[in-house]
């Protein structure tokens, strides 16, 4: 894992003093709330339903121990002892004292964390894959050129006040892990006659408008990526919308030029910083590469490993293949029945730190699914590793189903929402509580955010629901069909939408005519797309044409 | 009247800049004398007639205006200033780098408009080295802490051509 040296501690330091004084500036009002904002902002804190909110960023989604425990502390002595993952490798705080965040920032300095650029209109956070450096199906380790590009993004002069907040998600897996179609930057790196390198794809994105990106790139050299991301940012700074914000992301820009005449203007600007200082060398990839080569790895066999039902089930469900013999990567479900999606306590995130120094050379990955990974397991520890867990909540079998569901703050927390998600995510955790069941349907992603920003990827959701509100009252909207990874693709809307109340029934249908229709071994997506959106329509809105008149009726009032 | 920030210290203001009536257009304004920086547009109306009556010459640049067109005037300008009609618009960074990296503009460059303490950090990385500061702020503070947010930089910009991984040891 990246380890600071002596300028990346002084820069965070540095922010901590920098952001202490803008707050005493604001609290002495010689900063307006307006001129605070963005400055908050860019240091992720939000004002939000009952609080501020603080978002601390956790980049590319790897960790440490140290800084797990850290988080615990910060959480038990600044808010109420929990924080929430999100789909963008942060945690959120969700009542913390502004006053107190510089405090905040300078204990999570401590230990080589900070919150900086997790929100705003700005360069915000790289992601990638839980499994980065892990996973079987790795072609490249994307974490050197992610911490690259973090080190290019922070703080980056001319791209801190875009039209809109940026967001790169980088792959190096066959099978993509990290959303990259729907971000503002995607890369994928690849190797082409040797050479490595990255398809970059621009313009993706979800929120209101959701839109597919484009790839402006099939090839670019590695060392060329500063040099073209900037290239991409200058453009897209230069000529994005700034006179609407719901018109201002980059996809939008795409989309009104067509994405050939924006590839030709970013090839016309990049032509002038091509091979400039800010391509990347060897020598500073090898430094950054070293801080990720791969921990002491015994050579081991594979393990037998015992004959526990519900132990097989966990394993089964909530452990990935991995490069090395005798080695697995484990996902602790954050997605325990009756919780809130991504949630985790104080206490378990001191839970998880022991696990990863007992079993796991003291290393965690958040992933965008909102769970946490123990990325080097011994086969032979899984049991005890198990245990653990499952005293604490963390084991729940359901990575991949239908109850491990992503799923934002919504109503609860967020001011932005038409409707609570959060209880929609429990009542239908409750509603399919029965594992056998859960483990028949299979594969499944239910995606739930509270309103039209698509915090909670409900586009991109095999069932992706989003809140909605009519007359001041909270429904919620169905879409079928959606998916990340390589052929991700935007859900279809089924029709009109749904009283709260309603929810548990209509995802109960749509598994049954799922049920009912599929074919040996097919997943949920592959009979969704070999028998279209008709059935489960037709299902869901069964006996309901007047309610379903009814309900149209509403909608167009 | 906005304070002026010249080469980290607090200077006086010579320069005046053209301003025109609702009835005025570039082809008609009159053009007054001394240090006056002109609205781009008046430039590129007047420009033979600015050159031969004035002896130092300032330009006004608007955040959609672009230095593409006036690139090849530079020479002609003592102090070139940047318009943030809002302190969030960060066209004026991108338009900074391009004058003085593209077209390796020397003279003065200056950010006036909604300039507050916070962005001169990254106003003077990407080559503003004067700084209208708005009405009411304290200039003081703005020159002692502004600057020295931090001790070094990540990427290459203006001020620091050479990124930092090229510049570690
Ligand atoms: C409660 C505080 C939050 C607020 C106020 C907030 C605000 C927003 C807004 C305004 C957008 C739309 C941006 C645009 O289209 O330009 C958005 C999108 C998004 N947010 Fe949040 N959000 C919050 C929490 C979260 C959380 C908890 C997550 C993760 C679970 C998250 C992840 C995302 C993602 C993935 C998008 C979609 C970005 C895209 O267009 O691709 N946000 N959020
Ligand atoms: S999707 Fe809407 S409700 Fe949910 S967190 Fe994002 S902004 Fe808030």
């Amino acid at each position: 894992m990246y380890k600071y040296d002596a300028i990346d501690r002084q820069l965070i330091n540095e922010r901590v003093e920098q952001f202490r004084d803008q707050v005493s500036r604001w609290q002495a009002g010689e900063l307006a709330d307006d001129e605070f904002r963005p400055l908050r902002l860019q240091n992720g804190l939000y004002i939000q339903r009952h609080a501020p909110m603080f978002r601390i960023a956790v980049p590319y989604g790897m960790l440490n121990a140290a800084q797990l425990r850290r988080m615990a502390h910060v959480a038990r002595k600044y808010d109420h002892g929990y924080g929430h993952f999100t789909t963008r490798h942060n945690l959120q705080l969700n009542w913390p004292k502004i006053e107190d965040v510089p405090d905040i920032l300078a204990e999570l300095a401590e230990v080589e964390m900070h919150a900086i650029q997790t929100s705003g209109n700005c360069l915000r956070n790289i992601t990638t894959d839980q499994f980065a450096g892990v996973a079987a199906d790795e072609i490249i380790d994307p974490r050197p050129l992610a911490e690259i590009l973090r080190q290019w993004t922070t703080f980056h002069p001319e791209f801190a006040f875009l039209p809109r907040k940026f967001k790169i998600a980088i792959s190096g897996t066959e099978q993509d892990r990290a959303v990259t179609w729907f971000h503002d930057i995607g890369l994928h790196l690849k190797v082409v006659d040797g050479q490595v390198g990255f398809t970059v794809i621009v313009g993706g994105g979800l929120g209101r408008t959701p839109i597919r990106g484009e790839v402006v790139r099939d090839f670019l050299p590695w060392q060329d990526i500063l040099t073209y991301c900037e290239a991409i940012l200058r453009v897209y700074n230069r000529a994005g919308r700034r006179d609407n914000a719901y018109k201002a992301r980059i996809k939008i820009l795409v989309q009104a030029l067509g994405v050939d005449a924006f590839a030709k203007l970013v090839e016309e600007e990049w032509a002038h910083g091509k091979g400039g200082p800010a391509t990347i060398t060897q020598a500073e990839y090898d430094r950054i590469a070293a801080h990720f080569t791969a921990p002491a790895y015994e050579s081991l066999g594979e393990t037998a490993l015992p004959e526990e039902k519900a132990f097989r089930r966990w394993v089964d469900r909530c452990t990935q293949p991995h490069k090395v013999a005798g080695y697995t990567a484990v996902t602790l479900s954050l997605k325990a029945h009756g919780v809130a999606p991504g949630d985790i306590t104080s206490e378990q995130m001191e839970v998880v730190a022991d696990l990863a120094d007992r079993y796991s050379f003291g290393e965690l990955r958040i992933s965008h699914e909102q769970n946490i990974i123990l990325a080097d397991v011994k086969q032979a520890d899984l049991y005890a590793v198990w245990q653990i867990a499952k005293e604490n909540g963390l084991a729940t079998p359901n990575i991949g189903l239908l109850t491990s569901m992503i799923c934002c703050p919504g109503g609860d927390f967020c001011d932005l929402a038409n409707a609570k998600s959060i209880p929609i995510a429990t009542a239908i955790q409750a509603r399919f509580d029965n594992l056998d069941y859960l483990f028949d349907i299979g594969e499944i992603d239910l995606n739930i955010s509270g309103c039209m920003n698509a915090c909670g990827h409900h586009h991109v959701g095999h069932i992706g629901v989003l809140g909605v509100d009519k007359n001041n009252d909270e429904f919620y909207q169905v879409t079928l069909g959606g998916r990340q990874g390589n052929q991700a693709k935007l859900g279809k809307v089924i029709g009109p939408s749904f009283a709260a109340n309603e929810m548990p029934d209509v995802v109960e249908k749509i598994i049954k005519v799922y049920l009912e229709q599929r074919s040996d071994e097919e997943r949920f997506l592959d009979t969704f797309d070999r028998i279209g959106i008709d059935p489960f329509k037709n299902r869901v809105y069964e006996g309901r044409a007047h309610g379903k008149a009814k309900a149209a009726d509403k909608e167009t009032a | 009247m906005a304070q002026l920030i010249k080469d980290k210290t607090i200077a006086v203001d010579t320069w005046k800049t053209l301003e025109l009536a609702e009835s005025e257009t570039p082809e008609t304004v009159a053009l007054p004398a001394g240090d006056i920086i002109f609205p781009l547009p008046v430039w590129q109306a007047r420009k033979t007639e600015i050159i031969s009556t004035c002896k130092r010459i300032g330009l006004l640049i608007q955040p959609d205006e672009r230095v593409e067109d006036v690139a090849g005037d530079l020479e002609y300008f003592i102090v070139i200033a940047v318009n943030f009609p809002k302190f969030v618009d960060g066209r004026g960074y991108s338009t900074a780098s391009l004058l003085r990296q593209r077209y390796a503009y020397q003279g003065e460059l200056r950010a006036v408009g909604d300039v507050l303490h916070d962005q001169l950090f990254f106003m003077q990385r990407v080559g503003f080295d004067s700084y209208a500061l708005k009405d009411g702020k304290n200039a003081a503070h703005a020159v002692n802490k502004g600057f020295s947010s931090f001790g070094d930089v990540y990427q290459a910009s203006t001020s620091q051509p050479q990124p930092l991984f090229r510049r570690r040891s």
